[in-house]
């Protein structure tokens, strides 16, 4: 067959296989034209790229010049300009450190990947907070992509380990262990997150000694690291559940107690099966770290609704809107395919 | 130290040893352990929020629930007034955060299963939009959505002069959608009435059909008598009962409408937000649940001779429905969950209302928050319990 062949084939078939579907695929084609056609001309064509100001803008299309004019918050919210390298840095350890550790064939990958948990986490938290010879800057003025990175980071780094923790506890032998455990994951998975963000904000600063002070935005983190490490630990369960019964026995056999076969025999392979579950649960995060906009922290989305409060830049909603939504669908789709290739990968490779 | 060495230490008697190693014990041991460490938890949070709100002079207790609200509600469904209440606020709360979830849930099914049996079309024009939409709406925050359709189209729509009509009796303006109100409800109720009979009667004569079939082998038209009594019947009072009740129409007077109930802005975008979003994940839910029926499955019904028909409603529909209900319950309790984002456009539902106004008045954030809680907790609990239930009605049985 040739490529003009297999072409009509696939009209014939897939697009005009009778009446019916003649007919579907023709209003199909009406509802695409009616959409693409004015989004694209607005988005691309009629559109605005270059100027300074609000004037600049005459065409009928996009403003993205209010874009440009806005980059800097955009990214880094109100973080000081001559600081900004430094929120760079801590992008680029980050970026750089997965990179890395996404080599397979790395030297000595496990220690580096350890090493990189535990030597980052602070160190990003000094990049951005300065201090110890940064000039510090407020978390009040952090914002913007920035701000959704970080939060989803270290919402992770709280929901990872607590997770697993759950999901052990509720796959544990001993009763109150797992009726805590159960009782944990059931009750953060019940209760909307907007609310526990809330809570976080409202009860963390009552519950803790007087004088602790505990910042705003460590509050909605550990808020939501709580929440996100229930549904996490479902994702290990998962996971743990998928490891056959003769593997605990074997290294018990071995002589190995719980822990230790916990760490190296059970964990290691749950872990990988639960991975694509636990990415899903990692981009729900990305995605419900705007929440945090409702206790006055401004992430991507946030800072892009503020945005549209200035006066020198009236009805540039869509403009915004196009932009963070954008940038969110960008990390959390190539998340979610990465996560569908690896669970193919596995079931290719036998597990699960 | 002229002394060799210290003494040797006296032997571990042998009956202490066996009870060290015991397994019952270090397993009472561990359990007793994290119990205790959970209680000075708790018992040092518990001392230090005492403490701390003795400092700011902050009342605990329950009275302030019985006490006058003061609070204007822009959406108010029951008889509330600001001179009731705060129990009465709590009320309205629940009541707004019910209400949009029950109707988002209702549309984003319906969108949902016709988008989900769309992406596994044979058309592939239409799989592919249907596609499309699904990766679209799953890949942005729900919050991105909650905003978009508030400030982005409802913000932007024309004033009541130039509402869009819909059908002539709704309008849709910048204040909100105005729909027309009956001004008595005993027909519609008797309607409702008829429906719920019918629905009584349709299980009753489903129950005598499976025990004739069982009994002779006689099949009875249980689907078509269905039809007729679920579907034509119970339409057919209520469009009566729409017909014969006086409806309050809205009417444009001077600079707005005039008659009929405002759905305001904050619960129509709410609305849209939850239904678009929530719709993309049914519809892969749904996809997933009839993809799971195994073809031999649909092979064996042809080559018994059922119909096409017959196959989507004996073989494939009663099984992928088998798949579909964990997830679908999961994401009805999201849609309850998640109606609390209307806290970020300030829709007057039970967080914003009672975490956000209430708390604000009184000051009493631990009760609040408690029962808050409380409720999204019961009626979550009670939705899986009830699917729970319905789940092990449909469940594969293995004879």
């Amino acid at each position: 067959m040739t490529r003009l062949e297999r072409a009509a084939t696939f009209v014939r078939k897939r697009l005009f296989g009778s009446v019916l579907d003649g007919i579907i695929t023709v209003l199909c084609a009406a509802l695409v034209v009616r959409l693409a056609v004015p989004v694209l001309n607005w988005l691309v064509l009629d559109a605005t790229w270059t100027g300074t100001t609000r004037a600049d803008c005459t065409g009928s299309g996009a403003c993205w010049v209010f874009i440009r004019a806005r980059f800097g918050q955009f990214m880094y919210g109100l973080y000081p300009t001559p600081e900004r390298w430094r929120a760079d840095v801590a992008g680029l350890l980050l970026v750089g450190a997965i990179a890395l550790l996404a080599w397979r064939g790395l030297p000595g990958r496990r220690f580096v990947g350890a090493a990189a948990a535990l030597v980052l986490p602070p160190l990003g938290i000094w990049l951005l907070a300065g201090g110890l010879g940064l000039a510090p800057v407020e978390t009040r003025d952090w914002g913007g992509l920035m701000l959704t990175v970080f939060i989803s980071v270290y919402a992770a780094l709280i929901a990872v380990p607590l997770g697993v923790v759950l999901a052990l506890g509720r796959q544990s032998r001993l009763p109150a262990i797992r009726l805590i455990s159960v009782v944990f994951i059931e009750f953060w998975r019940g209760v909307p997150i907007i609310a526990v963000i809330f809570l976080a904000s409202l009860l963390l600063p009552l519950i803790l000694p007087q004088g602790t002070g505990i910042d705003r935005l460590a509050r909605a983190v550990i808020g939501l690291g709580l929440v996100i490490a229930a549904y996490m630990a479902e994702a290990v369960r998962g996971g743990l559940q998928a490891i056959p019964q003769g593997q605990t026995e074997a290294a018990t056999a071995l002589g190995l107690r719980y822990w230790p076969a916990t760490a190296f025999i059970v964990l290691p392979q749950a872990l990988r099966i639960a991975l694509p579950a636990m990415t899903n649960e990692f981009i729900a995060l990305i995605k419900n770290t705007s929440l945090v906009l409702i206790v006055s922290i401004f992430d991507l989305l946030g800072i892009a609704q503020a945005s549209l409060a200035d006066p020198a830049w009236v009805g540039m909603s869509m403009e915004a809107y196009a932009f963070a939504g954008a940038l969110y669908w960008i990390a959390c789709f190539a998340l979610s395919r990465w996560s569908r290739r690896t669970e193919a990968r596995q079931a290719a490779r036998g597990f699960v | 130290m002229t002394a060799g060495g210290p003494p040797p230490a006296p032997p571990i008697p042998r009956e202490l040893r066996a009870f060290v190693r015991d397994k019952r014990v270090r397993d009472l041991f561990w359990q007793a352990a994290v119990i205790a460490a959970l209680v000075a938890l708790t018992v040092f949070f518990v001392r230090n929020a005492s403490q701390n709100m003795v400092q700011a002079g902050l009342a605990s207790g329950f009275d302030f629930l019985w006490r006058t609200s003061g609070i204007d509600v822009p959406f108010v469904l029951t008889n509330y007034t600001p001179s009731d209440n705060i129990l009465s606020l709590l009320w309205v709360g629940v009541v707004n955060t019910l209400l949009v979830t029950v109707v988002a849930i209702a549309a984003a099914t319906l969108i949902g299963f016709v988008i989900g049996i769309a992406r596994l079309s044979t058309n592939w024009l239409l799989s592919s939009l249907a596609g499309a939409y699904v990766e679209f709406v799953r890949n942005i925050p729900l919050l991105f959505f909650v905003l978009f359709w508030y400030f982005g189209v409802i913000a932007a729509l024309p004033g009541p002069r130039q509402s869009i009509g819909l059908f002539g009796v709704a309008f849709l303006n910048n204040r909100g959608l105005t729909i027309p109100v009956a001004k008595d409800t005993a027909g519609l109720l008797a309607a409702l009435a008829v429906l719920v009979a019918c629905i009584a009667l349709q299980a009753l004569l489903a129950f005598w059909a499976r025990r004739r079939q069982e009994r002779t082998g006689r099949a009875f038209p249980v689907w078509t008598a269905g039809i007729v009594l679920v579907g034509v019947l119970p339409i057919m009072a209520f469009v009566a009962a729409t017909l014969m009740a006086e409806w309050d129409v809205p009417v444009l007077r001077g600079f707005n409408y005039r008659g009929g109930f405002v759905l305001i802005p904050e619960f129509v975008a709410l609305f849209l937000a939850l239904t678009t979003y929530t719709a993309g994940f049914i519809a892969e839910i749904v996809r997933g649940g009839i993809l799971a029926v195994a073809r031999g499955q649909i092979e064996a019904a042809k080559s018994l001779g059922l119909t096409p028909g017959q196959t989507l409603r004996l073989v494939t529909i009663p099984q992928a429905l088998r798949v579909m209900i964990p997830p679908l319950t999961s994401q009805y309790l999201n849609v309850l969950k998640n109606s609390s984002f209307g806290a970020a456009i300030a829709y007057p539902d039970l967080v914003s209302l009672f975490m956000g106004s209430a708390l604000n008045n009184t000051g009493q954030a631990i009760e609040i928050i408690a029962i808050t809680l409380a409720i999204y907790l019961a009626v979550g609990l009670a939705v899986s319990a009830f699917m729970n239930w319905y789940n092990a009605r449909v469940a594969l049985v293995l004879r």
